[in-house]
């Protein structure tokens, strides 16, 4: 899975979305694999405002990436920036979690990631 | 200027909605003339040739567009309105070559008659090479006969139009995206042609993002990726996105059509239970946190090919050691947690309030739900205050038909607070299948008159 979905991604569990230490899932024993994917820079722009930064910037050092800026840049700063769109892309759109573990900061539940594929379904003692 | 729309007879009532869709889509204003489920035909007022031929570009359902010259119930209206209105237009087409052809809806003529009434629009005074491979224009004169009009004697079609062909649709694309040669389809796939025209309802472009949470084998994914959005996707049963984890993966789609660009992510996850992040709904939102989707897309089961259940126990005090085997079994990698039948009214329910919460403003949710034809047992198009309706298309088959609903989510300050207000969370009775989900229990029963119906079940 991409990181940029990581971003997308809290805790399944219902008690747990209340609570702002289940989002973002930390990946534990990671192993990343990168894809060639081409840069899509409309597609960038377009995410930015979805994007929670600070979760962004965890997942980035706890993967190993060099620190984010504290400041998300603007549309118009990441459209004149090369190096920050490349780096973004890299980041988001190229690095892919292909095994290992999403772990929720507040409860402690570990999602398994497979070949790629994260299983977010929880034993019935968590629904 | 009016320009026609030639379209398909199939899908009818998708295909103004497609075109509605499509006009957004590439921001051309478009005004529809004419339109009628009954006729291939359709008259639109558009601003140029150039924006005519952008509309129907990714269309699926129409198969060309032509600027419109002249229209009647007969060829010497038509020739009278050619000769009122485009006479300063005929000069652009003196010395280019040419080719003039007749497109007859529901009946045929002979190749004399087609001679014939060719050589009555003489008096344009097109002086080029008639060329009838790849002509640099041509002309059409397209006739509207009755249903069976052959057998029936008529001699002359109900309507004409003449118009000079400006561009094609993607007609093509369905065949590209043909089930029948895709590497790897389940017994639920969509259809190509209709998952692309769900596609352009949910109004996937370059740079948007979309989201299937009944992914399945990924067909809207596919759809929506063709057209260049980013798709997510996520299933309760993870291996119908594993596939076989070799050749057969839903992966292996996306890299069938070279569309691996369009993959976002793939998960498994039950919709009741969504790892998306979200925010609640508030009437005084920012319109930023939580809203993460240009487009939502979904086939949700209905429980007759394919079960519709969501996670948890279905009766906790026959089988009270379910939940706590779970507890110790769980962190096996090998552990399947248990699933529960689902009311599919709940279900739909849940999509709709997930899609408020997900959707960016003006974003939107079309999905497919099944109905029984017969007006007693008819399932009424569910509503929610944050989610306008756009368009509600239908396939009919038998007994029952299946409907595309599209959804439009509304800003918050738009919201109806008091319908948000008297919106009662369903509240499903029941635990079989058949009692949580009418469709079903109609279906099996073969559509037979019940007491009561559909609006008075859970």
């Amino acid at each position: 899975m991409k990181v940029l979905t990581l971003n997308f991604l809290s805790c399944a569990v219902k008690s747990c979305k209340s609570s702002s230490d289940s989002f973002p899932l930390h990946p534990k024993d990671a192993e990343l694999v990168s894809d060639d994917v081409e840069l899509n820079q409309q597609l960038l722009v377009n995410l930015l405002p979805r994007i929670d930064w600070n979760a962004l910037r965890t997942t980035s050092t706890e993967l190993g990436f060099p620190q984010l800026p504290e400041q998300p840049p603007t549309a118009e700063e990441l459209q004149a920036d090369a190096k920050m769109l490349k780096d973004l892309h890299t980041l988001l759109m190229e690095t892919q979690i292909n095994e290992g573990k999403l772990v929720c900061g507040h409860c402690g539940h570990e999602y398994a990631v497979r070949e790629g594929i994260a299983n977010f379904l929880l034993p019935s003692h968590l629904v | 200027m009016n320009y026609l729309i030639r379209f398909s007879q199939s899908h009818e009532t998708f295909r103004l909605p497609e075109i509605q869709s499509l006009a957004l889509i590439e921001g051309i204003d478009m005004k529809v003339i004419f339109y009628s489920l009954e006729s291939p035909f359709c008259v639109v007022n558009l601003p140029s040739p150039d924006a005519a031929a952008r509309l129907i570009r990714r269309s699926i359902l129409a198969m060309s567009i032509h600027e419109l010259w002249g229209s009647g119930p007969d060829l010497s209206a038509v020739h009278a309105a050619v000769q009122a209105t485009t006479r300063h237009l005929w000069s652009r087409y003196m010395i280019c070559s040419f080719k003039f052809t007749i497109d007859s809806y529901q009946g045929s003529r002979s190749a004399e008659d087609k001679v014939r009434i060719i050589n009555s629009f003489a008096y344009l005074g097109f002086a080029g090479p008639i060329q009838m491979r790849r002509p640099d224009e041509e002309f059409i004169l397209f006739e509207d006969w009755e249903f069976n009009s052959t057998p029936l004697g008529i001699p002359d079609p109900k309507y004409y139009y003449f118009g000079r062909y400006l561009a094609s649709g993607a007609r093509d694309l369905p065949k590209k995206l043909d089930l029948k040669k895709r590497r790897y389809i389940s017994t639920t796939s969509m259809d190509a042609e209709l998952a692309l025209v769900t596609a352009n309802l949910v109004l996937a472009v370059p740079g948007k993002v979309i989201y299937d949470p009944f992914v399945g084998t990924g067909s809207f994914p596919i759809a929506c990726a063709q057209f260049g959005a980013l798709t997510f996707g996520s299933d309760i049963d993870g291996r119908s996105i594993r596939g076989d984890e070799k050749k057969r993966t839903l992966r292996a789609n996306f890299e069938q059509y070279g569309l691996l660009a369009g993959l976002g992510g793939m998960f498994t996850a039950d919709l009741t239970n969504s790892p998306i992040r979200r925010a609640e709904l508030r009437y005084d939102g920012d319109g930023v946190t939580g809203r993460l989707f240009d487009g939502i897309v979904c086939d949700p089961p209905y429980g007759v090919r394919e079960g519709l259940r969501v996670l948890g126990v279905r009766d906790p005090e026959k089988c009270p050691w379910v939940i706590p085997k779970g507890k110790e079994m769980y962190k096996n990698p090998d552990f399947i947690p248990p699933r529960k039948p689902y009311s599919f009214l709940a279900m739909l329910d849940s999509i709709l309030q997930f899609s408020a919460q997900t959707l960016v403003d003006n974003g939107r949710l079309s999905f497919w739900m099944p109905t029984a034809n017969d007006q007693n047992q008819e399932i009424p198009v569910p509503k929610h205050p944050y989610l306008e309706i756009v368009s509600v298309c239908t396939q009919t088959f038998n007994k029952w038909s299946r409907r595309l609903i599209t959804y439009r989510r509304i800003p918050d300050r738009e919201v109806d607070q008091e319908a948000m207000k008297a919106r009662e969370e369903m509240k499903p009775v029941g635990k079989t299948a058949d009692e949580l989900n009418p469709f079903r229990k109609a279906y099996f029963s073969k559509f037979e008159p019940v007491d009561g119906g559909f609006n008075d079940a859970p």
